[in-house]
């Protein structure tokens, strides 16, 4: 099985911007190794003259008019926001 | 026998002849849900009052006006938007969202003239296969309570089989609505990539997932798709070809159709019961005037890892917008931005999105790109050869849809390769971004199989005319949970 440590996995989490508890970090850092272990079996394929397949429909330049249009009502939206102040999200202090 | 036993042309006629009203089929309906949903806990949330009052507004439309949609009950999975309602894609994250605007496949739902009832359990973000890791509640399959529905679609396809609603929209990244429907022996299909507008979709890996109808019967599928599929220009990967006239293909007719039959869907890890079932099936399209042999997809082993590595970072970069900043849920206890961030996403998500999230996070990592992501893309480039190869001879692909009945409800494999396996025989057909179905074709102890029909890019119509075929010449549509029944 591929390796991979505990302090690649919270690498990975710090990253993600995602808080661990020692228990999750433990059972990921395993589920990371199996799931690094998948790449073994594409390692099979020749893909050195493959074009990578980013979607199942090739569109290219989907453009629309640049047309001034209604767009959502910005004190619907701010209901779903948990802290506001004139139409503003209102976050803790950043700087102190 | 209630209501919402009767076909879709025998609701449309009693409302037309002013023997029923639409108020009155949506008070039975939620009269059903109220009966049924206690054991089976397939909605997140009903919408009663709301829906009433649409169903009196709908009984003021004249027929002449009327679709064969008109009226009709539908439930709608709980990682679509719906404006005014909760959607909370069965996640804390999202448990208090309530969205401003209406997803595109609501849109014309609502302009179908269909009522919605509520919203429909699922896997937590989409992300599972049996529908345990939603946030809420586990939904039950309806055959046998002890089962799970699957997922993860499980609430769509476990309330349309336990007579809570006729239709219900799904969605499928990696065989989300096959599996399911497979599972809960009703009718679900994953249509083209591109043919079903996914603006208003929770995303979960956005080159793979798809809107799709699941219904009792193939007819009620066709035209639950027609209602919804199209371009829409706020989806620009959603595709401009023209939908045909789905109905007008379930002819019964398939004499000379080629049907090609996977060796490797038909292979180790697909259970015996399984296996059999495809073969009778065969023999029926056979009965039919159909021809089958055995073919190959030679990159099918390679799909699945491709699959992994592919919905994994995409899944990481959809998730990346829950910050407990702009919506959703926020940690009480953060004490600054940094905080926010952290303690929101560890409290909020579950174990199975944060894995997802770690596990895409470091596939997109600088680095491992190159090693995984983009050789995964490669190996989707050859998966979907493989599709483009075998229609160039063939109409439709046969196969299970799932390797097994249901699990038990915490029965899964818990080792994680294991658990993936299950998948071997639906996520190809994401990669592809082509279309598929999952109607009813057997049962074993007691629990549904499904059949899998796949089609060429945007030829629902060539699946839907096999498979009414093949649902008219069996009786497996007909046969009922006794949940269904009142027992």
């Amino acid at each position: 099985m591929t390796k991979v440590t505990k302090e690649e996995l919270l690498s990975v989490a710090d990253r993600a911007m995602l808080a661990l508890t020692d228990e999750e970090a433990n059972l990921f850092t395993e589920d990371l190794a199996t799931f690094i272990g998948y790449a073994d079996k594409l390692n099979e394929l020749d893909l050195e003259n493959v074009v990578p397949m980013t979607h199942a429909l090739q569109q290219i330049n989907v453009m629309r008019e640049d047309v001034e249009r209604n767009v959502l009502d910005r004190d619907e939206m701010l209901k779903s926001v948990k802290e506001h102040e004139n139409g503003e999200i209102k976050v803790p202090t950043i700087l102190s | 026998m209630t209501l919402l036993n009767k076909t879709t042309a025998e609701l449309q006629s009693l409302l037309h002849n002013k023997e029923l009203t639409i108020k009155e089929l949506t008070e039975e309906t939620f009269a059903r849900v109220a009966n049924t949903d206690e054991a089976v806990q397939a909605f997140i949330s009903t919408n009663e009052t709301e829906a009433l009052k649409r169903a009196e507004e709908l009984d003021n439309e004249p027929v002449e006006n009327r679709g064969p949609l008109f009226g009709l009950p539908v439930g709608i999975k709980d990682n679509i938007v719906t404006k005014g309602i909760t959607t909370t894609a069965a996640s804390r994250m999202l448990e208090d969202f309530m969205p401003v605007y209406d997803a595109t496949v609501v849109e014309k739902l609502n302009d179908a003239g269909m009522v919605s009832i509520g919203k429909l359990n699922l896997d937590e973000f989409a992300m599972g296969s049996t529908t345990e890791t939603s946030a809420f509640k586990t939904t039950r399959n309806p055959w046998n309570l002890d089962h799970v529905p699957g997922g993860s679609s499980g609430g769509s396809a476990a309330a349309v089989a336990a007579g809570e609603v006729p239709f219900a929209l799904g969605t499928d990244t990696g065989g989300s609505i096959r599996q399911p429907a497979a599972f809960c022996g009703v009718v679900g299909m994953k249509p083209t990539y591109g043919r079903v507008s996914r603006y208003g979709l929770i995303a979960l890996a956005s080159s793979l997932d798809q809107i799709g109808p699941i219904t009792r019967t193939v007819e009620e599928n066709a035209l639950l798709l027609q209602a919804i599929a199209g371009h829409d220009e706020k989806d620009s990967s959603s595709s401009p070809k023209e939908v045909p006239n789905y109905k007008a293909h379930l002819t019964g007719d398939i004499k000379g159709m080629k049907i090609g039959v996977p060796k490797e869907y038909m292979g180790e890890g697909v259970g015996e019961d399984a296996k059999n079932a495809v073969l009778e099936a065969l023999k029926v399209l056979e009965s039919l005037g159909a021809e089958w042999e055995e073919i190959s997809l030679p990159h099918s082993a390679y799909a699945l890892p491709a699959y992994y590595f592919i919905s994994s970072a995409e899944a990481s970069s959809n998730l990346s917008r829950y910050d407990g900043v702009h919506y959703g849920y926020r940690s009480e206890d953060a004490k600054n931005l940094d905080e926010i961030y952290r303690k929101s996403r560890a409290e909020a998500f579950g174990t199975d999105v944060k894995r997802r999230i770690l596990l895409g996070t470091y596939t997109l990592s600088a680095g491992h790109y190159d090693d995984y992501y983009k050789k995964a893309q490669k190996a989707r480039m050859l998966v979907a050869g493989d599709f483009a190869n075998a229609f160039s001879k063939y109409d439709v692909i046969i196969s299970a849809a799932s390797p097994t009945t249901a699990y038990k409800i915490d029965g899964e494999p818990e080792d994680i390769v294991t658990k993936y396996m299950a998948d071997i025989l639906t996520t190809p057909i994401n990669l592809a971004g082509v279309p598929a179905i999952s109607v009813p074709c057997g049962f074993s102890n007691g629990l549904p199989l499904g059949l899998q029909i796949i089609g060429n890019h945007f030829d629902e119509a060539t699946i839907y005319k096999v498979a009414h075929a093949y649902e008219q010449a069996t009786d497996f549509h007909t046969r009922t949970p006794a949940i269904r029944e009142g027992k």
